[in-house]
């Protein structure tokens, strides 16, 4: 194993644990903001897992974006709205808990199940060739490219959103 | 109904018209027959095709032979002498067109029953009479009609009358029993369309020996079934006293003299069948000869004269079919019997009348007594019946009964316990015709106070003296002169058959004094308890458990009903509750039930939230990756 | 032993399965929309792993945009949630029965 696998590895071994806890943290706490917080953290993880991935840019955009502006609104409305405690504790609905646990349970079996048809084999190619001239300008050679009208619609996209929080947003008279 | 009220007080002389040009026709068409010579004495008339149902065709045939003509004799001239009756004893009543135009639908039907050429058309006379029946029965449906209580003074303060009876009920019963003996005579017809496929008394009587035995016997008992119906044998012959609850003359003409023939006639007419049936002999034989001994016990128990006359009816047609149950020796006998049963019974149910038409309409024997010299023709011509009707020698009775009972000693076997049922019965008929004259015509007067007994007008008493007269020397007439049989006997065997060799006169006088022997003593019985002075009513206080029995008709009525009101009612109660209720009724609501329900779990799914909605998905989602993953 | 794609996408598939099961159990509503951008990266990042192991940069433009939109959304989903929650006193998912019947 070479040092960059060697390395490659210890990462993993530091981040996966810690993407899974604060996942489960993050479903299972009480308090709304604790939750918001550790999914922070875990997109935190989660940026890392995309350098190792040699996913740079993909990366910064996700502690930019994600964690810097989704969760900073996210928190901002759990301010908004002053959350606090969630009151009632029992489960209204019967099953539910059990139900839904299963229930993921058997999704991960069947995802787990796809994946074992041979992906668990798979060489990793090295990214190298493609990220000529670095992450950043490989993306932008394909985004403008082979991917310019999913591109500019996803401009409009944002444009749309940005005016129905507007709309969503004001406060009747 | 036509020119309105002038012709009301008519209409009775219209239809007595009516029946006695009927008479005359029928009269000339019967010196016509016999014109011809013996064999030839056939004449069929092919009316028009009534329908054409694939290989049936049935038309209005009509026939004109001997047995014929006697019987279309019979009906018209007795219908004739009734109708002229009717006219006095109708007198008063508001309804009386529809009286005589129902009477004459009557006697129209009959003709088309004893004319017919097929069993098709026969049916549409039986069926026609029996409508009639049922109309005259219940013809005063509007009027209360007192009947006398059977247990009237039994028993210390009972009382004598009162028992009150409504038409309609009657009407429905006799209805009713002809309804089940019509069904026989349905089935039938359908045996006898499905095994010879015709209807037509020629050919079918053409196959009849052809006929394997056991589909002759079904038919024959199917048939006697409706003879049991319409002629009033056991077990269907409970309308009859019940139908007396209709006008005397009603009872007069058809229950005595025509329609309860009409079983009798049947089996005559369709004799060939019947004889390709020992079996079915021999039950008619037995039936006829134990429905005569029991209307005779049960007719000893009646006060009311007129159930009297019913159950004497019902005797007699009994004997009639021990006539004709016996072959060939016993079918001249037989009608011979009904001939002159229509005579002397008309006029012991229209003397009845002319009884009850001087006494306000009274039925019980308890309040008439030494009449004889209130209403004299009433009286002899009653007697003249009597002494037909118990066999005093040399009257018509005496001959028809004396032959029914010899041909029934000659046929053997089985018919030597008829021969032994019918004398006894001879000596019971007797007994209680006896008692019906003795309590009435002699005796003390038991009238109640203030009644006047007068005799009847005379289009009353005309009728009944033409019948007693006829009652008296019929017999003499239609059986002297030729032969063994007579010359009746002759006259019918064309159509009937002969008979074998008969035994020599002497062995049938010695059976002749046999049973005139037990009548006679059975008279005398009647004479010493009825017409000396004697308590009957306390003998009868004493003996009232054995009395009892009889004056109740023998429990017969009451079987009928347990099975068929009370049972019947709880079948059907049990089948409305049940089946159409709980069944029925529950498989529909039970139908909507479940919609309801599966709809009302259906609609627990429509939680209206979003979790449960998503576990849905989710659950869906897991399936279809898991089956796309794990697909065998 | 080397960090395979195989153990990044079991990974993805355990946070995946996580948030499915936090969406199915959390009642707050805002948690509940937390859960969805954990499920939406667990995408992201098997998204990431496969462009990795196909050698080209496909699925990192994909991941890109699925952040793109997850952005939009959430700027959506929240302004609906505000606009729905200012007028309530609670957050509860289970408040919002209209459909029920």
């Amino acid at each position: 194993m070479t040092s960059s696998e060697q390395a490659e590895l210890i990462v993993f071994i530091i981040l996966a644990p810690l993407a899974v806890v604060t996942a489960l943290g993050m479903v299972l706490t009480r308090n709304a903001v604790y939750s918001a917080l550790l999914l922070v953290v875990n997109f935190f993880c989660l940026a890392g897992f995309y350098v190792l991935l040699e996913a740079q840019f993909v990366a910064a955009v996700q502690v930019i974006v994600y964690a810097g502006a989704i969760m900073v609104l996210f928190l901002f409305v759990l301010m908004l709205l002053g959350i606090g405690n969630e009151v009632v504790v029992k489960e209204q609905m019967r099953g539910q808990r059990p139900a839904a646990v299963l229930l993921a349970l058997g999704l991960l079996v069947a995802i787990v199940g796809a994946l074992a048809a041979g992906v668990f084999d798979a060489e990793p190619a090295s990214l190298a060739a493609a990220n000529e001239g670095g992450n950043v300008e490989a993306i932008g050679r394909i985004l403008f490219t082979r991917y310019t009208f999913a591109f500019e619609t996803a401009g409009i996209l944002l444009v749309v959103a940005a005016v129905g929080a507007l709309v969503l947003g004001k406060r009747q008279p | 109904m036509l020119f309105g009220q002038r012709l009301r007080a008519l209409a009775g002389w219209i239809a007595t018209l009516a029946v006695a040009a009927a008479f005359v026709v029928a009269l000339a068409a019967f010196f016509e027959l016999l014109s011809h010579p013996g064999e030839e004495r056939t004449q069929i008339l092919r009316g028009y095709e009534w329908f054409t149902s694939g290989d049936l065709r049935v038309a209005f045939d009509l026939r004109w032979d001997p047995l014929s003509a006697l019987m279309a004799l019979v009906v018209t001239g007795v219908s004739s002498l009734i109708h002229l009756y009717s006219i006095g004893y109708m007198e008063h009543d508001e309804r009386r067109e529809t009286f005589f135009s129902w009477l004459n639908l009557f006697v129209a039907s009959m003709l088309v029953l004893v004319l017919a050429q097929n069993f098709l058309v026969m049916f549409l006379g039986w069926e026609g009479v029996g409508l009639c029946s049922y109309l005259l029965v219940g013809f005063w449906f509007n009027r209360r009609l007192l009947v006398v209580n059977p247990l009237g003074r039994l028993v210390e303060g009972e009382p004598d009358d009162t028992r009150e009876v409504w038409a309609p009920p009657a009407a429905k019963k006799a209805f009713l029993a002809n309804r089940i003996g019509d069904v026989g005579f349905l089935l039938a017809m359908f045996l006898i369309f499905a095994t010879t496929g015709s209807l037509d008394f020629d050919v079918v009587f053409g196959e009849a020996g052809a006929l394997a035995a056991g589909t002759a016997t079904a038919i024959a008992l199917l048939l006697f079934l409706a003879c049991t119906g319409k002629s009033a044998q056991f077990p269907l012959y409970v309308w009859l006293p019940d139908a007396m609850a209709g006008p005397t003359p009603v009872s007069a003409l058809i229950h005595a003299a025509t329609m309860v023939t009409a079983g009798v006639f049947l089996v005559a007419r369709t004799h060939t069948i019947f004889e390709a049936s020992g079996t079915a002999q021999t039950v008619v034989l037995l039936v006829g000869a134990g429905t005569a001994l029991l209307a005779a016990l049960i007719a000893i128990g009646q006060d009311d004269i007129k159930k009297i006359l019913a159950y004497s009816t019902v005797s007699q047609l009994g004997y009639m079919f021990i006539g004709v149950a016996l072959g060939p020796i016993g079918y001249a006998a037989g009608m011979l019997h009904l001939v002159t049963h229509a005579f002397f019974k008309a006029q012991l149910f229209l003397g009845a009348g002319s009884v009850m038409h001087g006494n306000d309409d009274d039925t019980d024997i308890k309040h008439f007594g030494g009449l004889r010299s209130a209403m004299p023709i009433t009286f002899w011509t009653t007697m003249a019946a009597w002494a037909a009707i118990v066999g005093v020698p040399f009257t018509s009775g005496f001959y028809s009964k004396d032959q029914v009972l010899a041909a029934a000693f000659e046929h053997g076997g089985i018919g030597l316990l008829a021969w032994a049922i019918g004398v006894f019965t001879a000596g019971l008929t007797a007994f209680y015709m006896s008692r019906y004259v003795f309590l009435t015509f002699f005796g003390e007067r038991r009238w109640p106070e203030g009644r006047h007994p007068h005799e009847s007008p005379p289009v009353m008493t005309v009728p009944l003296i033409v019948l007693a007269v006829l009652a008296l020397v019929a017999g003499f007439a239609l059986t002297t002169f030729t032969g063994e049989g007579g010359r009746f006997q002759a006259f019918l065997e064309p159509v009937l058959g002969a008979p074998e060799e008969h035994e020599s006169l002497a062995a049938a006088a010695g059976l002749s004094a046999a049973a005139t022997g037990l009548a006679a003593v059975g008279a005398i019985v009647a004479w010493l308890l009825y017409v000396r002075p004697f308590d009957w009513l306390a003998l009868r206080r004493r003996w009232a458990g054995a009395w009892r029995p009889l004056a109740e008709k023998l429990y017969v009525d009451q079987v009928y009903e347990f099975f068929t009101v009370n049972l019947g009612g709880a079948l059907a109660a049990f089948l409305a509750r049940n089946v159409d209720q709980r069944g029925i009724d529950g498989a529909v609501n039970g139908v909507a039930e479940l919609v309801g329900s599966s709809a009302r779990s259906g609609r627990r799914l429509q939680s209206g939230l979003v979790r449960s909605y998503a576990l849905g998905v989710l659950g869906g989602a897991v399936l279809i990756v898991a089956f796309l993953v794990f697909r065998p | 032993m080397r960090v395979g794609p195989g153990a990044y996408l079991l990974l993805s598939a355990i946070l995946f399965a996580i948030g499915v099961a936090g969406v199915l159990i959390r009642r707050n509503a805002i948690v509940v929309f937390m859960c969805i951008e954990l499920m939406l990266n667990a995408v992201n990042l098997s998204f990431i792993t496969f462009a990795k192991t196909n050698g080209s940069l496909d699925g990192q433009v994909l991941a890109f945009f699925v952040m793109v939109v997850a952005a939009a959304e959430v700027v959506v989903g929240l302004g609906i949630l505000v606009a729905i929650f200012r007028k309530r006193s609670s957050t509860s998912v289970d408040d919002v029965n209209l459909l029920k019947g």
